[in-house]
């Protein structure tokens, strides 16, 4: 089993990555799971979901304590919400929404011991400023979560966002996750 | 529109239905009616509510050719109409609770509308307290919607059902159980209650009236309008209660038109958000003419202040509603 | 046709599925999402003429359903929470008019204090409502279960409440196999009511009984529900010829082979057992699990009959009654009276407590070692209640607890 947990805020579009990643697995075949932590709706509260890709049935209900890929969306949360928690650094994937540094971040030395091909930041918000017209970095972190990983093909993701959001936004979300795709997998 | 007949055959103002032309004569009057209440009830002697029910469902009856569906409020009306294994009504009736009638008739409705049953109608019915306190709510989201359905309400100023405990109808100095003629200020404060047929214009439903069984040609012509539209309709009537009001059984149809003659009572109807009639006081009356008939008002006529007061409320209906002008016949 | 959706969606789906005439509903927490689904269904047309009703109160929805019902109409609703008390009163009167109503309850906590996460304390709170009560494991079982459920409550005529998981459920996407329209039908015949509200043949509903014949109203109840212990089991068969799976069964048991300790549950964390379960068969310990897939009618002898070779029984309970302990649990041990058997209760996940695999293993084991307390509460923080209790002690008046425990734990926002 796969399990990745994505944090970001209310209005980012947090549950609706964890839903199309879970499609995304659907739709190669895999069992998927995917639900949010479950807070009040409000916009700009820390929200985070969960998804699960499994080659078999998956039973289990709790969150995900100790993912192999965390999606950070917003790094305005590195400092205020415990984000790393269960994350096996030796292993584990991250992927972080920033055009900054980690030493910017403050995270430098907490990076230092992940793979460096687990690792990557991507520049979600501005894709997703230049081909949706609005930061929303769900899906292009999407994008980079595929090429980073390899547990869901792009093509798959891209069918996936096409259902979720059909005609022109989806279409839209597309070009920003091959955008993110590309970065990472060309790194 | 109702024909006003001028030639008075008793004090009561009773008559003059034989002088009708055939189809103006009131259903009640007829072989036909459909006593959609029958007897053999449990209502008390004199009820005010059981003639009200009676001319009001036989009215909506004779409207729709016989195809109604009525819901009931529970109540005196439901208590004395249905004890087990009884029932005294002669169309497809249905209770579930107190405060839930008006939502119970959208559902009937709904259910009608999604069966393409057309044809059929709907009318819910009770007292004040189901209606205007514990189904307020519910009443409102009828309104709200403009469910199809004619909620019938009869006021008998005070639960009865319960043993007389004051509702929001319960006049300004009235006696009740739980508004006792006892301490500096007997009886139900003024100042307080609501007017549900307001309310009820307030939401701009299609159609809206007071009634009385005082004036049963009236209360008949109002619920052939009500039936003759669609959507949310609400009649108001006046029903006296000898039991909880202490007045003798055989002055009901007295109190009833004291009510509306004093002024207490207004009779009007109103479309669309609007008022449109007002049926006007031909001999106006004191307050005082109507409470002395009423033991739940005895302590009131020891009180000059009081009396005032109430007159005060009956002064204030006529302004409002024109009562003593030319109103529309 | 295999659909990776959310649950409340399916829900919906299932629920448009079985061609319901009238639909009436208020908005709660976590149940939005399926009547909103359903709403649109019906404007855009592909419910023909079915009734969606936006009413004003739970009160209402329920009143309104079954006025719906009353005349001859397939109606359904959905709630949670503080919107099941809300209309209690109509929940008891739809069953005692033996209207067949289909409500689905996304399970969510009672307050005070007020809280929007899952447990059972809602539909446990209408337990005794005479309304059958039907808990779902997976989003595939709640959709399976709304198709049984519309069957069920219209051959016996009772409601029936479907339970599903708050959040849990209602908000999670995963693997669902939609029904089609054919495979409904051919189970789920068109609706014909033994009487109805109809001018043609005037009937008195809800008409008042006094002692001379109450007790009767309420034996004739009592006999329905024994009446669903025989017919539910074979609707799960006719289900499973025409749909291919088995939805809905009362007592499943998962590895009971030669297990000592058998773990008793409801609902969605049935799942999480049977991860633990496999894990601790794998570190052979003699566990096994039953899911209970009715809490009423309660299958009493299915019970006791699954759990005769259990030397005890755990129960995984999302309800409490204060100063007694388990709600559910009292009724395993009704299934095991006479018997030795211990019966433990587990009151977990209250308030959406995260129920974790490492804390029923835990507590699994202490079971197992009859070294658990009875009733046990899972991840129950002991520092803050025994602060707090402390305070009491020091300085007893009336008040709320919950804001002390909150200001106690610097508690902003939601954590794991």
């Amino acid at each position: 089993m796969f399990q990745i947990r994505i944090h970001g805020r209310g209005g980012q579009g947090v549950v609706t990555a964890a839903e199309i990643l879970s499609i995304a697995g659907f739709m190669e075949g895999q069992h998927a799971q995917a639900f949010p932590s479950f807070g009040s709706e409000r916009m700009g509260a820390p929200v985070m979901a969960f998804c699960r890709l499994d080659e078999r049935e998956i039973r289990l209900r709790e969150p995900v304590m100790a993912p192999d890929a965390l999606i950070i969306q917003d790094t305005t949360l590195l400092h205020q919400v415990d984000l790393f928690q269960g994350l096996d650094r030796r292993h584990g994937y991250l992927i972080i929404n920033t055009t900054k540094r980690y030493d910017e971040l403050g995270i430098g030395e907490y990076v230092n011991s992940f793979l460096p091909h687990h690792i990557c930041t991507v520049a979600a918000s501005e894709w997703a400023r230049k081909f949706i017209g609005r930061p929303v970095p769900n899906i292009a972190l999407l994008g980079a979560f595929c090429a980073l990983t390899r547990r869901v093909k792009l093509e798959s993701l891209q069918e996936a966002v096409l259902e979720k959001f059909p005609g022109r936004i989806g279409e839209m979300n597309q070009k920003a996750a091959a955008a993110a795709y590309d970065a990472i997998r060309l790194n | 529109m109702t024909q006003r007949v001028k030639f008075y055959q008793t004090g009561t103002w009773t008559v003059g239905n034989r002088l009708l032309d055939a189809e103006k004569r009131t259903v009640q009057a007829t072989t036909e009616r459909r006593n959609a209440l029958t007897s053999g009830h449990r209502a008390c002697q004199g009820c005010g509510e059981a003639l009200g029910a009676r001319y009001a469902v036989d009215a909506a009856l004779a409207a729709a050719n016989g195809k109604v569906i009525a819901v009931n409020a529970t109540g005196c009306l439901e208590v004395f109409s249905t004890p087990y294994p009884e029932s005294s009504w002669q169309l497809p009736w249905l209770h579930s609770l107190f405060g839930n009638a008006p939502a119970v008739a959208a559902g009937v409705a709904a259910a009608l509308k999604a069966k393409g049953r057309t044809g059929v109608r709907v009318i819910a019915q009770g007292g004040d307290g189901g209606t205007v306190d514990i189904g307020f709510g519910t009443l409102s989201g009828m309104f709200d919607r403009n469910d199809d359905v004619l909620y019938i309400c009869y006021d008998n100023e005070a639960y009865m059902n319960t043993g007389v405990q004051r509702s929001s109808r319960t006049p300004a100095g009235a006696r009740t159980a739980t508004t006792p003629a006892v301490g500096p200020h007997p009886g139900n404060p003024p100042g307080q209650g609501k007017n549900p047929a307001l309310i009820a214009v307030a939401h701009e439903i299609p159609y809206v009236a007071t009634a009385s069984v005082s004036d049963l040609h009236d209360l008949e012509d109002k619920v052939k309008k009500a039936m003759s539209i669609s959507g949310a309709r609400y009649i108001h009537i006046h029903v006296p209660c000898p039991l909880g009001w202490g007045a003798r059984s055989c002055d009901t149809i007295k109190l009833a038109r004291l009510a509306v003659q004093s002024g207490l009572f207004p009779l009007w109807e109103a479309q669309d958000g609007e008022i449109t009639k007002v049926t006007p006081i031909r001999r106006p009356v004191p307050v005082s003419e109507y409470l002395k008939l009423q033991k739940r008002f005895r302590h009131v006529l020891k009180d000059e202040a009081m009396v005032a007061a109430i007159q005060d409320i009956a002064e204030r209906n006529i302004r409002r509603f024109g009562l003593l002008g030319q109103g529309e016949e | 046709m295999l659909k990776q959706i959310e649950g409340s969606n399916a829900v919906a789906q299932a629920v448009a599925l079985c061609r319901p005439e009238v639909i009436s509903a208020y908005p709660i927490t976590p149940q939005t999402h399926i009547v909103e689904d359903l709403s649109a269904l019906v404007r855009q047309g592909k419910l023909g003429n079915c009734q969606f009703l936006n009413v004003e109160s739970e009160f209402a929805a329920m009143s309104s359903v079954i006025g719906a019902s009353a005349a001859g109409a397939r109606a359904y609703t959905a709630t949670a929470s503080q919107g099941i008390l809300f209309m209690a009163e109509a929940v008891y009167n739809a069953a005692g008019m033996n209207l067949p109503i289909v409500m689905t309850v996304g399970n969510r906590a009672i307050g005070a204090p007020i809280n929007i996460w899952n447990d059972h304390s809602d539909s446990m709170a209408m337990a005794n409502s005479g309304w059958l009560q039907l808990h779902a494991e997976t989003n595939q079982e709640a959709v399976d279960l709304h198709i049984i459920a519309f069957k069920l409550a219209e051959t016996i005529s009772m409601p029936v409440m479907v339970c599903m998981d708050g959040f849990i459920l209602t908000h999670a996407y995963e693997r669902v196999d939609i029904p089609t329209q054919q495979q409904v039908d051919s189970f789920l015949p068109p609706f014909a009511p033994m009487q109805m509200l109809d001018p043609d043949d005037p009937v008195t509903m809800g008409a008042m009984v006094g002692p001379e014949a109450f007790m009767e109203v309420r034996y004739l109840m009592h006999q329905k529900h024994l009446q669903a212990l025989d017919l539910l089991p074979r609707l799960v068969d006719e289900f499973e010829t025409l749909f291919g799976r088995r939805s809905g069964e009362m007592v499943a048991p998962y590895r009971l082979e030669g297990a000592k300790t058998v773990v008793v549950a409801m609902g969605s964390v049935n799942g999480t057992i049977k991860d633990v379960v496999d894990d601790m068969r794998g570190e052979g310990a003699a566990i096994g699990a039953v899911k209970v897939g009715a809490f009423r009618p309660f299958p009493l002898s299915g019970l006791r009959y699954a759990l005769s070779a259990a030397k005890r029984v755990v129960v995984i309970e999302k309800d409490l009654a204060p100063g007694l302990g388990g709600v559910f649990a009292s009724n395993v041990r009704m299934a095991l009276r006479g018997l030795p058997t211990p019966v433990y209760t587990v009151i977990a996940g209250l308030g959406g407590r995260t129920i974790t695999k490492a804390a029923l293993k835990e507590t699994f084991a202490r079971a197992m070692a009859d070294e658990i307390e009875d009733p046990a509460f899972l991840g129950l923080k002991r520092e803050i209640v025994e602060a707090e209790l402390a305070r009491m002690h020091e300085k007893p008046r009336s008040g709320p607890m919950a804001e002390n425990i909150l200001r106690q734990m610097g508690l902003v926002g939601y954590r794991l």
